[in-house]
């Protein structure tokens, strides 16, 4: 018997506006204008919240933080297509995410000073604490998008990995599940080139990560990261599907890292000056600018208000973090359990603490 | 009242718990269908349907993981991991966000989940199916762990670890799940868990134990007069029944099957040299499991702490 195919995997790649800011005229319809200039402001303020935050690290002000310079329209643009009642589940890398979001800017800044209560989600957003450990929250994502769908809400969940975390098992098991459960849940994959000091070419010998979702029996596309009418259409289509009983998407956002992996890395150690060079000229606002300008919404003078206010806002934000008074001791115990437990009141007792 | 052996018990406790909350589900490998491989969850699927009942891809860390989302959306998922052993393709799940995700979002999420597993020896399987690692779930905060003993505290603990706000380790001794029968009440009852229970009363040795171990902790109590607690609730275990007990009798001998070094004896002798010490008339003694791998069939017999081993303990602390 000749060897006969059984099954053809395609991978698509998905780019509405190119990096001269020339938007593909059968797509651009499908995102608004006015979605597309939401998204700009909330990149702009994405980027001064991160540059703010590397500052206040140089300054001692907060700990250890990872940059999101490069990945703003990865990150606005899908976090844009959820709506709030939707569940998201955050790597450490999210700033951008959360910032469009809504999330308080200064529960952000607590948080990376060091303070738990920074990652208590405020009521009216569904966002569960950034996850430490690299992509260990990619079933977490399954089973609340799982439960969704058992409870029959029409809601979807949004789970945000890299490059690096596609290579766990806890990645291929939650698509797993979503695959054979048919989950409202989309992958967004941040495939941003770098594991720390790895470079996605030693992470997976497969041409894209996109093509994963084919082996759980669903789809996968990869779209241009730094273009963020395609990611918001992406995620946008993606959660149609998801909330339609189509099941779950695996989107492969292909952008780049272009700070260090956090403060306390250098990446000058193990990547050339010319491939972040390369990067710089396709980041993401870039081509926006380029973009809006033709359509006749932006100018100068628009960019340095919409700066302004982001600088303002963030400002202020900073001011009320750092304002903000010290958590109580006893919260380190408080938390563990709904209730303490008799050997946890001792503990407290003992150290003083509560009252 | 019926008499059930603990399988039966459980999976009485299963299904009241379903019935009354239409929020809980069981999910794992074989649970449908098959009922279980040690039947635990029969006639479940056929009662509840494929959407509360659902056999899962053989992926202990998809199930724990899965289970996290389910639980902190608002089911409450009763995962069936096979075999405790298997249970270490999880451990990361658990550890690092069931028993966390509370504490991280200072209380805005939550796990309330149960984790039921099959742990330790006696039953001759294939390696690693005889596990008994209470102390690693002991050691974690965030994460409460039960052990039943026999068929009327298995219904109630298990009723009480499903109703509970946390993630619960349940671990179920397999060595007994056919071998005790005893009046089990139909209807609702639990048994609160983070309290132990007098199983004998006595004068002159406080034995502590759980699970498999108390029954033969019990049976080599005979001739002595002992006062045998059963803890069932490892964390947050029991520590005033514990004290009492010893500040009457002067003696403890502790008796689990896992090894000794950094088992959770240690834990509960501890407790006693902090806070008992003057009561103490002899030394506080542990039969144990050994520092070895849990052996395969032709060498359990000699692991398990027996009747002789337990037995000279408790004459070792009578001779003080």
């Amino acid at each position: 018997m000749p060897l006969e195919i059984i099954e053809k995997i395609e991978v698509k790649r998905l780019q509405i506006i190119n990096e001269r800011g020339e938007a593909d005229p059968e797509l651009i319809p499908s995102v608004s204008d006015e979605e597309i200039t939401r998204c700009f402001e909330a990149m702009i303020l994405a980027r001064v919240f991160n540059q703010r935050a590397l500052s206040l690290q140089r300054e001692g002000r907060i700990g250890t933080y990872a940059s999101i310079l490069g990945q703003e329209a990865s990150q606005v643009g899908s976090a844009r297509a959820f709506s709030d009642d939707d569940w998201l589940f955050p790597s450490f890398r999210e700033s951008g995410v959360l910032v469009a979001k809504g999330y308080p800017m200064w529960m952000l800044y607590r948080y990376w000073a060091g303070d738990e209560r920074g990652m208590k989600c405020p009521e009216g957003l569904n966002i569960f604490p950034m996850s430490v450990p690299v992509g260990t929250h990619v079933p977490h994502a399954m089973g609340a998008a799982w439960a969704m769908k058992l409870k029959g809400h029409r809601k979807a969940a949004g789970v945000y990995f890299g490059d690096g975390g596609s290579s766990k098992g806890d990645f291929h098991e939650g698509l797993n599940f979503a695959g054979v459960f048919k989950a409202p849940v989309v992958f967004l994959c941040q495939n941003n080139q770098w594991a720390i000091s790895v470079p996605r070419s030693s992470q997976t010998a497969a041409k894209t990560i996109a093509q994963k979702a084919s082996a759980h029996g669903f789809e996968g596309i990869q779209v241009d990261g730094n273009d963020v009418a395609a990611v918001y259409k992406a995620t946008k289509d993606a959660l149609e599907k998801a909330k339609n009983n189509g099941g779950p998407t695996l989107i492969e956002c292909f952008t780049y890292r272009l700070d260090d992996h956090t403060t306390s890395d250098d990446a000058a150690r193990y990547r050339s000056k010319d491939e972040v060079e390369a990067w710089k000229a396709k980041e993401p606002l870039l081509r926006l600018r380029l973009y809006l300008e033709k359509i006749g919404k932006w100018t100068k003078g628009y960019e340095e208000s919409v700066t302004k206010k982001a600088e303002e806002s963030v400002d202020a934000e900073i001011k009320k973090a750092e304002a903000f008074p010290p958590p109580d001791p006893a919260d380190l115990i408080r938390y563990t359990y709904a209730e303490l437990t008799l050997r946890q009141k001792k503990e407290m007792k003992e150290s003083g603490w509560g009252s | 009242m019926g008499k059930l052996n603990i399988v039966g018990a459980i999976n009485s406790a299963l299904f009241e718990e379903m019935g009354r909350d239409s929020d809980v589900i069981i999910i794992g490998e074989d649970v449908g269908r098959d009922g279980g491989v040690f039947r635990v969850t029969e006639g479940l699927l056929e009662r509840f349907g494929p959407d509360r009942v659902i056999d899962t891809p053989l992926s202990e860390l998809g199930i724990i993981g899965a289970a996290v989302g389910l639980a902190a959306y608002g089911m409450k998922p009763v995962a069936e991991i096979q075999f405790m052993g298997f249970l270490y393709a999880g451990l990361e799940q658990i550890f690092s966000h069931a028993a966390r995700i509370r504490s991280r979002s200072r209380g805005r999420f939550s796990v309330p989940m149960v984790i039921r597993t099959p742990y330790g020896i006696g039953i001759k399987p294939p390696e690693l199916h005889s596990e008994s690692s209470e102390a690693l779930f002991c050691h974690m905060p965030g994460i409460k762990v039960v052990v039943p003993s026999t068929p009327y505290n298995a219904k109630g603990l298990l009723k009480s670890a499903i109703r509970d706000p946390d993630t619960v380790l349940f671990m179920e001794p397999s060595r007994l799940y056919r071998s005790i029968k005893a009046d089990v009440p139909d209807g609702d009852y639990v048994v609160p868990l983070g309290r132990a229970s007098i199983l004998q009363e006595g004068k002159d040795l406080t034995v502590v134990s759980w699970g498999t171990m108390l029954h033969k902790a019990a049976e080599a109590a005979e001739g002595f007069d002992a006062e045998i607690i059963d803890l069932m609730t490892l964390k947050p275990f029991d520590e005033e029944a514990i004290l009492t007990s010893v500040k009457k009798t002067g003696r403890l001998v502790i008796v689990h099957e896992a090894p000794r070094i950094a088992g959770f004896g240690a834990e509960v002798a501890a407790l006693v040299a902090e806070e008992a010490i003057e009561y103490l008339k002899a030394p506080i003694l542990r039969v144990a499991g050994f520092e070895a791998v849990v052996p395969m069939a032709r060498l359990e017999d000699f692991y398990m702490p027996s009747l002789e081993r337990i037995k000279k303990a408790y004459e070792r602390v009578m001779r003080y």
